[in-house]
């Protein structure tokens, strides 16, 4: 399988030349020396289990499927942590099973969000919790986000109880043309980073275009400062990491780099790019750039002038990862619009909203429905079940987990929101949340609500949020 | 057509109001916006700018333009609590953000109103989602003194300022200490030293210094003093609130109202007790700071059950540019009346709390921020639940002048709304 060729590590003394030019990613000292046919497991590997579920079904509900279908008077049964079956009334319950009556109630997939930085820009937002930008160099491909997880961040709570948020991706932040190695994780509270990570999920490696990097270096005196360098520094990186890579599947030993191996898997495929871009121009470059040393862009992050190149985004195959309205903040946020996503969705490229926010993590259904109401003030009329999968598939295939999760199909994990009423609708609360099954979160019981270590024996402990 | 449409409402957008008309606006829904219920089959009649009637049995006057909002929801504009409105172009280019004048070497002097501008696109885009009013504060910056904040209408003209020098803004909390030496104890120390200077200052003193205060400042200070001006001061732990109202009985004139507020609900009691109204941020349910290991979304409707004056707010949640989430987040406080052991606010409350209270604790009760007879004529006819996330404003009245809606952003919509080039580039294309 492939996901083990991502591990299989060929390492050899070969001193640190690769790397030597001022601009290159900071090569770490040598690790011991592998012979080309060893192979080396996966680092910090997922430790996370489902938790014990009970067989459960929900009838009676209005069911989005997180596909773009949807089912009125709709049966979801669970067992085993999987979705077991999904469809009509007729649908048959085993006897004997939990049955939840749905009247009144929706259900959709668990909530997914491509760009969080909980646990690495945990709240309370203090100095000492600041572990999102290794801001020391401009490339820094060689960190990993979850190792600047902290996994009692109140927040997970937050986005589990009022967003219904089941997965998301941790990302590393953007002050760094390469920012490192993001994280996929289940939203459910564990004591190591490693309980938390989703079991085989592709890597991410963040990108940045813009303003950041430009700012942080250029106030540096240092390269790059202007969007010029931007893209020169990020070419001579992946000049260097396409020789890498070539030293790397040569049979001959080479001494291994961190950061070159992340770039190096995204030059495999393995790992997929997630871009911070917010300009449509230098998004058209990055698609380019892309195309020069052969990778592939899965998402275009906080896209919010996406909508100008709908059609190039469209047949790239390039995701948008949008908020609804989010605005006017810095210069390159001046020509966002509400109607971002319907644009992008009446074009026929992929949407999907993210929070990048602590806050807006909690209600990405709602800024999801603003953008649907925005699109349809303009005559785009997309459908409730289409503006759900911006939630649930549309990230899961951007992050490469569609197969496990992201929609109610059989056999999938059993992630799954009962909300208490439309979700698209300012009204709506989640009501339970089940992951891989579990429950995980049950409004009416305040026991089946996670507490942080954080929170435990302060004020407010355990209070609804 | 459309091209026309545009240039049209972009000469009145920029020229000055016409004169406000006698309108009558029939057969909606209508929130007055005091917490009563909505009266169906309403009718609201303006004239010279001003709220004549609104109620279910309102004659129409001769004459009057009128307006079919059946099967609408009309209600007064949205007041919104707390902002930089029109402080801010972009925040993160310099020479267009205003929000703080700390380094002018003034505090409590500095005055907003003349930075206020209303031709930057936050007007015009948080006109367009029915927010007639704002509460504009300055920034602090290195004193805990911020400056006078002022009461901003949304109108299309040039005259944003409905009352200039509103209100001082002060910063407690851990921002506060920040800018006060570092503790909390410099704040209070600070604090009553400003006043004291103040006090001498007015009168004559030949000790008066000007260690902490400037005359201009000193002045500012001495109208909060003697409770002409309030005093908005941001705070959100429970012992700094409860702090500061020990210090408001050694000032019992100064009319203190609170902003942020995370922990309210701790001190709810308090607050009633002590008469303090405050400006709530209304979702907060995050320790992002520990003076907010409180906080909770249900804060709001618990302060509110123990009798607490309160309105919501946005202080430092894209305070310059998003007064449109105002009525998501009373909508939310809304949905917590349905969540098994949350308190919210009833529909009715939630809407009284981005209308008619803020403008009540504003002082400005008699004249803004309800349909009752007098009110000015903020109405906003929408085209469904104001506070869903699916409704819009279709029609928004500032002092009786019908606003245009246009702005940036919806230029820029119609211009992508199909992205692909046609016989010219995209710049041709207006």
């Amino acid at each position: 399988m492939k996901s083990n060729l991502r591990w299989s590590i060929l390492a050899a003394p070969l001193a640190l030349m690769a790397c030597s030019n001022a601009e290159g990613p900071k090569t770490v000292s040598a690790t011991p020396a592998v012979k080309p046919t060893e192979k080396a497991p996966a680092p910090f590997p997922s430790t996370y289990k489902a938790y014990p579920g009970v067989a459960t079904a929900i009838r009676n509900v209005t069911l989005y499927d997180g596909e773009g279908g949807k089912i009125d008077n709709g049966v979801v049964f669970m067992s085993g942590g999987k979705i077991s079956s999904v469809g009509g009334p007729d649908t048959a319950i085993p006897a004997g099973v939990n049955v939840v009556d749905g009247t009144g109630k929706f259900v959709t997939p668990g909530i997914i969000d491509i760009h969080s930085h909980l646990g690495d820009y945990p709240t309370p937002s203090v100095e000492a919790h600041s572990d999102g930008n290794e801001a020391t160099s401009p490339t820094t491909p060689e960190v990993w986000a979850e190792h600047s997880v902290w996994p009692q961040d109140p927040g997970f709570s937050r986005a589990l109880a009022n967003g219904g948020v089941t997965a998301l991706q941790v990302l590393p932040g953007s002050a760094n043309l390469m920012g490192g190695r993001s994280v996929v994780l289940k939203n459910v509270y564990a004591r190591t980073v490693q309980g938390m990570k989703f079991p085989d999920a592709p890597y991410g490696m963040k990108m940045a275009c813009g303003e950041n990097p430009k700012r942080v270096y250029g106030s540096k005196g240092r390269m790059p400062s202007t969007r010029m360098g931007n893209i020169a520094v990020n070419r001579q990186t992946w000049i260097k990491a396409q020789e890498y890579k070539k030293k790397r599947d040569s049979g001959k030993e080479y001494t291994r780099d961190i950061g070159m191996e992340t770039l190096a898997g995204v030059l495999d495929g393995d790992i997929s790019i997630q871009n911070h871009c917010y300009r449509a121009d230098e998004m058209a470059i990055v698609l380019d750039m892309a195309k020069e040393f052969g990778y592939k862009v899965s998402t275009f992050h906080h896209a919010v002038e996406s909508y100008k190149i709908a059609d190039l985004l469209r047949d790239n195959d390039v995701c948008s990862a949008v908020w609804a309205d989010w605005w006017g903040f810095k210069m390159e946020a001046y020509d966002a619009i509400p109607e971002n996503a319907a644009i992008l969705h009446n074009t026929g490229a992929c949407v999907i909203i993210h929070s990048d926010d602590e806050n807006q993590i909690q209600r990405l259904n709602q800024e999801a429905a603003k953008a649907q109401a925005d699109g349809r003030r303009m005559g785009f009329n997309i459908s409730d079940a289409d503006v759900i999968k911006w939630l649930t598939y549309n990230p899961a295939k951007a992050l490469g987990i569609d197969a496990k999760t992201g929609s109610l199909k059989a056999g999938k994990m059993a992630d799954v929101v009962l909300w208490n009423g439309n979700p698209l609708s300012v009204y709506a609360r989640p009501d339970k949340v089940w992951i891989d099954g579990a429950l995980m979160f049950d409004a009416s019981n305040p026991k089946i609500r996670p507490v942080s270590d954080f929170e435990l024996g302060q004020p407010g402990e355990g209070d609804v949020k | 057509m459309r091209h026309f449409l545009y240039a049209a409402a972009a000469v009145a957008a920029f020229a000055t109001p016409v004169a406000a008309e006698t309108i009558a606006i029939t057969g909606g829904r209508v929130v007055v916006g005091d917490g009563s219920a909505p009266i169906e089959g309403g009718t609201v009649v303006i004239r010279d700018g001003k709220v004549v009637a609104a109620g279910a049995t309102v004659a129409i006057p001769s004459g009057a333009r009128q307006i079919d909002a059946t099967g609408k929801w009309v209600t007064p504009g949205v007041f919104a609590g707390f902002t930089r409105l029109g402080l801010a172009e972009v925040d993160a280019v310099n020479g267009t953000n205003d929000k703080s004048g700390g380094r002018s070497g003034f505090s409590a002097a500095i005055d907003v109103a003349p930075a206020i501008d209303p031709f930057r696109s936050p007007f015009a885009v948080n006109r367009a989602a029915g927010v007639t009013r704002a509460v504009v504060a300055p920034e602090a910056a290195g004193n805990i003194f911020a400056g006078q904040g002022a009461i901003a209408d949304l109108g299309a003209d040039s005259n944003p300022v409905t009352k200039a020098r509103a209100f001082q803004f002060a910063e407690f909390g851990e921002e506060g200490a920040a800018s006060a030496g570092g503790s909390r104890a410099g704040t209070h120390l600070h604090f009553r030293a400003m006043l004291r200077e103040a006090q001498d200052y007015a009168a004559g003193r030949g000790t008066f210094d000007d260690d902490l205060l400037k005359a201009e400042d000193a002045k500012a200070l001495l109208s909060v003093l003697r409770g002409e001006t309030r005093l908005l001061i941001h705070v959100e732990g429970a012992n700094d609130m409860l702090r500061l109202m020990e210090l408001k009985r050694d000032f019992p004139a100064i009319k203190m109202v609170f902003v942020g507020v995370s922990e309210g609900w701790r001190v709810a009691r308090e607050l009633a007790q002590a008469g303090i109204p405050v400006i709530a941020s209304a979702l907060n349910d995050l320790p992002a700071t520990f003076e907010m290991l409180g906080a909770t979304q249900s804060n709001i409707g618990r302060m509110k059950d123990a009798g607490v004056q309160v309105a919501i707010g946005m202080i430092n949640d894209r305070d310059s540019h998003q007064l449109r989430y105002t009525t998501q987040y009373a909508g939310n406080i809304v949905s917590l009346q349905y969540v098994p052991g949350a308190t919210g606010l009833t529909w009715d409350e939630a809407f009284a709390a981005i209308s008619s209270v803020p403008a009540e604790i504003m002082g400005v009760g008699d004249r803004l921020g309800s349909l009752k007879a007098g009110r000015a004529a903020d109405v906003v006819v929408w085209d469904g639940d104001p506070l869903e996330l699916s409704s819009a404003a279709i029609t928004v009245i500032i002092d009786g002048v019908e606003q245009p809606l246009n702005n940036r952003q919806n230029r820029l919509r119609d211009r992508y709304a199909r992205p692909t080039e046609g016989d010219l580039p995209k710049a041709y294309d207006r």
